[in-house]
C-alpha cells in the first residue's frame, strides 16, 4: 500500500457544480509525483482536500484520502489535523504570502515542532539552523532573527522549504511552489525540492501546470481535466507518447527548453470536446 | 529619522490643537450673560464688594488681557482660582482625574475582553448563526448610545436584580483611609480586597455602560480584518502544520488583524472618555465630568476651562500614544 | 459564499420595517398629541402621585402608564416629549447636514488652504468632549429649543465634514470628474454636478444617524436640566425625574426610556439601511 492513497474523491461547490470528479492517485515513499492541469482542472483542490484546508464553500461528495493506511475521514477533526501536522507538509505557491509579516522567521519555522511534536526549544532551533544550511541560506543564525520582508522570494522560498522538511514529514505537497519566482530562481528552487526530497525520502504530491517541471522532478504524474483524471502513467511512458489525445495534446502545447524555436500549438478543438463528453459521460453515470 | 520626523510634526499639530482649543474654549464661555461674581456675594452687597471681587479674579480687565494672563498662568500650570470652589482650579481637576481615569481605563478593559471575544467567537464559529447573533447585537449595542445603556443597566442591575451599586464611588461606610485618589490603584497595592470589591461594584455599571459602544465597534472591526487575514496564506500554512483552528486564529491571524483595530480604539477611547462626562452625572460618580457639569451650572469660568482644557490634552495625547503603538507595533514601519 | 451572505443580510428589510413603523408612529403621535393624549401633560395632581402603570395592583384606569411623582401622566408627557424630540431631530439634523456638508464637500474638492483650515477646525473640535461642550454652549446660550439646535450644529457639524470631506476627495480623482472639467464645465459646477450626487446617498445615512444623536443630545440636555423649561414634558426631563425616584416608581423612568432607545435605534437603523441601500457594492 502507498502512503498516500487517494479515492474516488468527488468535490463540490455547495449545491453547486462538481469541481473533482473520483479523482484517485496514490504516492509512495520516496516518489515524486506530478499532477498536471490547466488552471482551473482542480488539481489544487486535491493538496487542499488531503490537507484539510478547502474553503467552506466545497464539500467532500464521496471518497476517502487514506494516510499511511489510515482513513482521514473517520477522524475527528482535531486529531486529522494534529496527524496532517505531523505527517504532511506544504510547500505554498507564494513565498511572499506565506509567512506571517509580524513575526520573525525563526519560530516560524520552529514551531510545529514545538508546539506540535513536543520538541524543546533547543532541538527545534537546532534542527532549524541545520535545514537553513541545508537549502543553502548564507548565515542562516541571523535569518532567523529577520523578518519576512527583509527578505528576498527566493531567499522565503527556501525558509518555506527548509520549513516543509524540518519535521521529517512522510508526504509533501509541493503547490506550484515555483509559479511565483522570477524564472533564473525557479531552476535553483527547484533542483532544491529535489535534492531535499531524495535526500529525505520523502513522498512528494507535485501540483504544477507545467509539463516541463514534470519532466524534470516527477517519476509518475497524474494529469487532471475538469477535476477527472485522464491518464495516471510514469514519466518516461508518459514523454515517450502519452496514451490520452488531451495529454498529447496537453504534450505538444508546452514549449521546450530546449527548442525555443519549437512552434506551440493549442489543444485543439474536437480534443477538448472529446474530454468534455468523457466529462459528462460520467457526470451521467453518477445521475446529476 | 523618518519616524522622529513624523513624531515632531504630530507634537506641533497637537499644540496646535490645544492651543485652538483653549482660544475657543476662552472666549466662548465670556459670552456668559450673568455675573459670576453676583452669584457668589451674600444679597446686600455693595457694588464696591462686587468690584473688588471682579479685581481678585482678573474679570475687570479686556477680554484679551484675561487670555493673555490666563495662558500665562496655564504654560506655568496656574489654571486660577474656581470660582464656586474658591481653590485653586489645578489642585481640583487634579483631585478629581484619577477617578475619571479608572473608570476609563476599567471601561476601555471591559470593552476590549467583551469585542475581543465576540470578534474570536465570530471568526472561529463564521458564516454560522452564531455569527449572525453576533453581529445583530453588535449592532443594536452600537446603535444606542452609552446614556442609555447607562439607564438600561440601573433598571437591569440597580432595580430588578440590585447586584451592583448605582450611584457614587466608594461606599460611604467603609472604613477605609484613601493616601491618593487612585482609589482602585490604591486599594490593590495595599491589599485590601475587600475595598477593591466595592471600588469595583460601584465602578462596573457606569464602565460597562461606557464600554457597550466601543466593546461594538471593536468586535465588527477586528472580525472583519480578523476574517479577511484568514484567507492568507500563511495562516492556511498554519492549519497545515497541524494547530487547531482556536490557535491558528489567536496565533497567526490576530497579531496581523489587531493593527487596524488599535488605531481604531484610539479615536474611540478619545470619544469613550468624552462620554464619562454624563456617565458620572447618571452614576453620581465623583469625576472630572460630574464636576464639570456642576461647574458650568454655577458658571464657574476657570474651573470650567480648567477641565475643558484638560480633556482636550488627554484626548490629544491619547491620539498621539496611539499613533506611536501602531509605529512600534508593526516592523514593517519600525524598520522602514 | 452567495447563499450565506443572502441569508444574513435578509433581517435588514424588516429591521428597516420596524424602525420605519416606529418613526411613523412616533410623528402621527407628535403632531396629534393635543387629540390623543388623555391629560394635560403639565396638569399636576398631588394626590394621584406615583400611579403605577394600568397593569399593575393599585392603579387608576385613567392613566394608562401611570403618573409621576407630581401626579403628570407619564403618556400624555410622552407623547407631547415627542414633539420636541421631532423638531429638534429634523430642525437641528437638516442644518447639522447643511452645514457639514457643505464645509466638507468644499474642503474635499478643493483641497489647498481652504481644506487646511476646515481639517485644522475639525482637529480642534475632536479635541472637545461633545456632551461637555453642548452643555457649555448651553449654559452660554441660555436654555430653550433655539440654543439646543445652535448646540447640536455647533458640536456636530463636524461628523458630516469629516466624512463628506474624504468621500469627496476620492471622488474628486476619478476619471469622470477629470473628464467633466475638460469638457469646460467649472470647478464649483463640477462639484455641484458631477461630485454632489456620488456623494448624497452618505449625507442621507448620516442625516437620518443624525436626528438619532440630536434627540439623545436633547435627552442628555433636559436631563442635566438645561433644556427648556424645566417643567415641560421632555423624554431626558422625565428621565431625570425617574433614576431620582427608581426605586419607589420605576414606571416613570421605564417608558420614556424604552421610548427613547427605541427612537435612537430606529433612526440609526433607517440610517444603516440607507447606507446599504445605497451601496452599490452591496446591494
Amino acid at each position: 500500500m502507498s502512503f498516500l492513497d487517494v479515492e474516488n474523491l468527488t468535490l463540490r461547490i455547495v449545491r453547486g457544480p462538481r469541481i473533482l470528479r473520483a479523482v484517485s492517485l496514490s504516492v509512495d515513499q520516496g516518489e515524486v509525483r506530478g499532477l498536471v492541469g490547466e488552471s482551473g482542472a482542480g488539481k489544487s483542490m486535491i493538496g487542499k482536500a488531503i490537507l484539510g484546508t478547502l474553503p467552506r464553500a466545497i464539500e467532500v461528495v464521496s471518497g476517502r484520502i487514506r494516510l499511511d493506511g489510515t482513513d482521514l475521514q473517520t477522524l475527528s477533526a482535531r486529531e486529522r489535523r494534529r496527524q496532517i501536522g505531523a505527517q504532511v507538509a506544504l510547500i505554498p505557491q507564494d513565498p511572499l504570502t506565506a509567512l506571517n509579516p509580524v513575526r520573525r522567521v525563526g519560530p516560524q519555522i520552529t514551531n510545529r515542532l514545538v508546539d506540535i511534536l513536543g520538541w524543546s526549544k533547543d532541538n527545534a532551533q537546532a534542527r532549524a539552523l541545520e535545514l537553513l544550511d541545508e537549502v543553502h541560506i548564507p548565515d542562516p543564525a541571523r535569518v532567523m532573527r529577520a523578518y519576512p520582508h527583509e527578505l528576498s522570494g527566493g531567499m522565503r522560498q527556501r525558509i518555506l522549504i527548509a520549513s516543509a522538511f524540518a519535521a521529517e514529514p512522510k508526504l509533501i505537497i509541493a503547490d506550484e511552489p515555483t509559479t511565483a519566482l522570477d524564472v533564473t530562481v525557479q531552476k535553483q528552487i527547484l533542483r532544491l525540492i529535489k535534492n531535499m526530497q531524495a535526500k529525505h525520502n520523502t513522498a512528494l504530491l507535485f501540483v504544477t501546470h507545467d509539463l516541463g517541471v514534470v519532466s524534470k522532478i516527477c517519476q509518475s504524474l497524474s494529469v487532471l481535466y475538469a477535476g477527472k483524471v485522464i491518464e495516471d502513467t510514469d514519466t518516461r511512458r508518459f514523454f515517450a507518447g502519452p496514451g490520452h489525445a488531451y495529454s498529447q495534446a496537453l504534450l505538444h502545447a508546452t514549449p521546450k527548453y530546449t527548442d525555443p524555436d519549437d512552434s506551440l500549438t493549442p489543444v485543439p478543438q474536437q480534443v477538448i470536446d472529446a474530454v468534455e463528453a468523457e466529462v459528462a459521460e460520467f457526470d451521467k453515470g453518477l445521475g446529476a | 529619522m523618518l519616524l522622529m520626523r513624523s513624531i515632531l510634526a504630530r507634537l506641533v499639530a497637537t499644540c496646535v490643537t490645544l492651543f485652538g482649543a483653549a482660544v475657543i474654549v476662552f472666549f466662548v464661555i465670556r459670552v456668559v450673560p450673568g455675573n459670576p461674581i453676583a452669584m457668589m456675594l451674600p444679597p446686600g452687597a455693595t457694588e464696591d464688594d462686587i468690584a473688588r471681587l471682579q479685581a481678585l479674579y482678573g474679570l475687570d480687565k479686556s477680554i484679551f488681557e484675561q487670555f493673555v494672563i490666563w495662558l500665562g498662568g496655564v504654560v506655568q500650570g496656574d489654571f486660577g482660582t474656581s470660582i464656586s470652589l474658591r481653590q485653586p482650579v489645578l489642585d481640583l481637576v487634579l483631585g478629581r482625574l484619577p477617578a475619571t481615569l479608572e473608570l476609563s481605563i476599567m471601561a476601555l478593559v471591559i470593552a476590549v475582553i467583551i469585542g475581543g471575544a465576540m470578534a474570536l467567537t465570530g471568526t472561529l464559529r463564521r458564516e454560522t448563526r452564531t455569527e449572525a447573533a453576533i453581529d445583530v447585537t453588535g449592532g443594536m449595542a452600537l446603535s444606542v448610545p452609552d446614556f442609555l445603556w447607562g439607564l438600561v443597566l440601573i433598571l437591569l442591575f440597580g432595580v430588578l436584580w440590585p447586584v451592583f451599586h448605582i450611584s457614587g464611588r466608594v461606599s460611604p461606610s467603609l472604613d477605609f483611609d484613601f493616601a491618593t485618589q487612585f482609589y482602585l490603584f490604591e486599594s490593590v497595592l495595599r491589599l485590601r480586597f475587600d475595598v477593591w470589591a466595592d471600588l469595583v461594584s460601584h465602578m462596573f455599571m457606569p464602565a460597562l455602560a461606557l464600554a457597550i459602544p466601543l466593546a461594538a465597534i471593536i468586535a465588527q472591526l477586528l472580525k472583519q480584518s480578523l476574517k479577511e487575514t484568514m484567507h492568507l496564506d500563511y495562516v492556511t500554512l498554519a492549519r497545515t502544520k497541524g494547530y487547531p483552528e482556536a490557535s491558528v486564529i489567536t496565533r497567526e491571524a490576530l497579531p496581523n488583524a489587531v493593527l487596524p483595530t488599535l488605531t481604531l480604539i484610539g479615536v474611540q477611547f478619545t470619544f469613550l472618555i468624552g462620554g464619562t462626562v454624563i456617565i458620572e452625572r447618571l452614576f453620581s460618580y465623583e469625576g472630572l465630568g460630574n464636576m464639570a457639569i456642576d461647574a458650568v451650572i454655577n458658571r464657574d469660568l476657570p474651573l470650567i476651562q480648567g477641565i475643558v482644557i484638560l480633556f482636550a490634552l488627554i484626548f490629544t495625547v491619547v491620539n498621539l500614544v496611539v499613533d506611536m503603538t501602531y509605529a512600534a507595533l508593526n516592523p514593517r514601519l519600525r524598520h522602514a | 459564499m452567495h447563499d450565506a451572505r443572502s441569508t444574513m443580510r435578509r433581517p435588514i428589510g424588516l429591521r428597516l420595517w420596524l424602525s420605519g413603523g416606529w418613526v411613523t408612529l412616533l410623528v402621527l403621535g407628535a403632531i396629534f398629541a393635543p387629540l390623543i393624549a388623555p391629560h394635560d401633560p403639565l396638569y399636576q395632581d398631588l394626590f394621584a402621585g406615583r400611579m403605577p402603570p394600568v397593569w399593575v395592583d393599585g392603579a387608576d384606569p385613567n392613566f394608562l402608564l401611570g403618573t409621576d411623582s407630581l401626579g403628570r401622566d407619564v403618556l400624555s408627557r410622552i407623547l407631547y416629549g415627542a414633539r420636541l424630540a421631532l423638531t429638534v431631530a429634523l430642525v437641528a439634523g437638516v442644518l447639522t447636514c447643511l452645514i457639514g456638508a457643505t464645509l466638507g464637500l468644499i474642503a474635499g474638492y478643493y483641497r489647498g488652504w481652504v481644506d487646511m483650515v476646515i481639517s485644522r477646525l475639525v482637529d480642534i473640535w475632536m479635541a472637545f468632549p461633545p456632551v461637555l461642550f453642548a452643555i457649555l454652549l448651553i449654559a452660554v446660550l441660555g436654555t430653550g429649543l433655539t440654543s439646543i439646535i445652535i448646540a447640536i450644529v455647533v458640536i456636530d457639524w463636524t461628523r458630516f465634514a469629516r466624512v463628506v470631506r474624504a468621500e469627496a476627495m476620492t471622488q474628486g480623482t476619478m476619471d469622470y470628474v477629470a473628464s467633466a472639467q475638460v469638457a469646460g464645465r467649472t470647478r464649483f459646477g463640477t462639484m455641484l454636478t458631477e461630485i454632489l450626487p456620488n456623494v448624497l446617498p452618505t449625507i442621507l445615512a448620516l442625516l437620518t444617524l443624525e436626528m438619532g444623536i440630536a434627540v439623545i443630545v436633547e435627552a442628555i440636555l433636559s436631563f442635566v436640566n438645561l433644556s427648556i423649561s424645566t417643567d415641560a414634558p421632555t423624554w431626558g426631563g422625565m428621565i431625570a425625574e425617574g433614576r431620582t425616584s427608581v426605586h419607589q416608581a420605576w414606571w416613570v423612568l421605564v417608558f420614556p426610556l424604552i421610548t427613547l432607545f427605541l427612537t435612537v435605534l430606529s433612526f440609526s437603523q433607517l440610517g444603516e439601511g440607507l447606507k446599504d441601500y445605497f451601496d452599490p457594492v452591496l446591494r
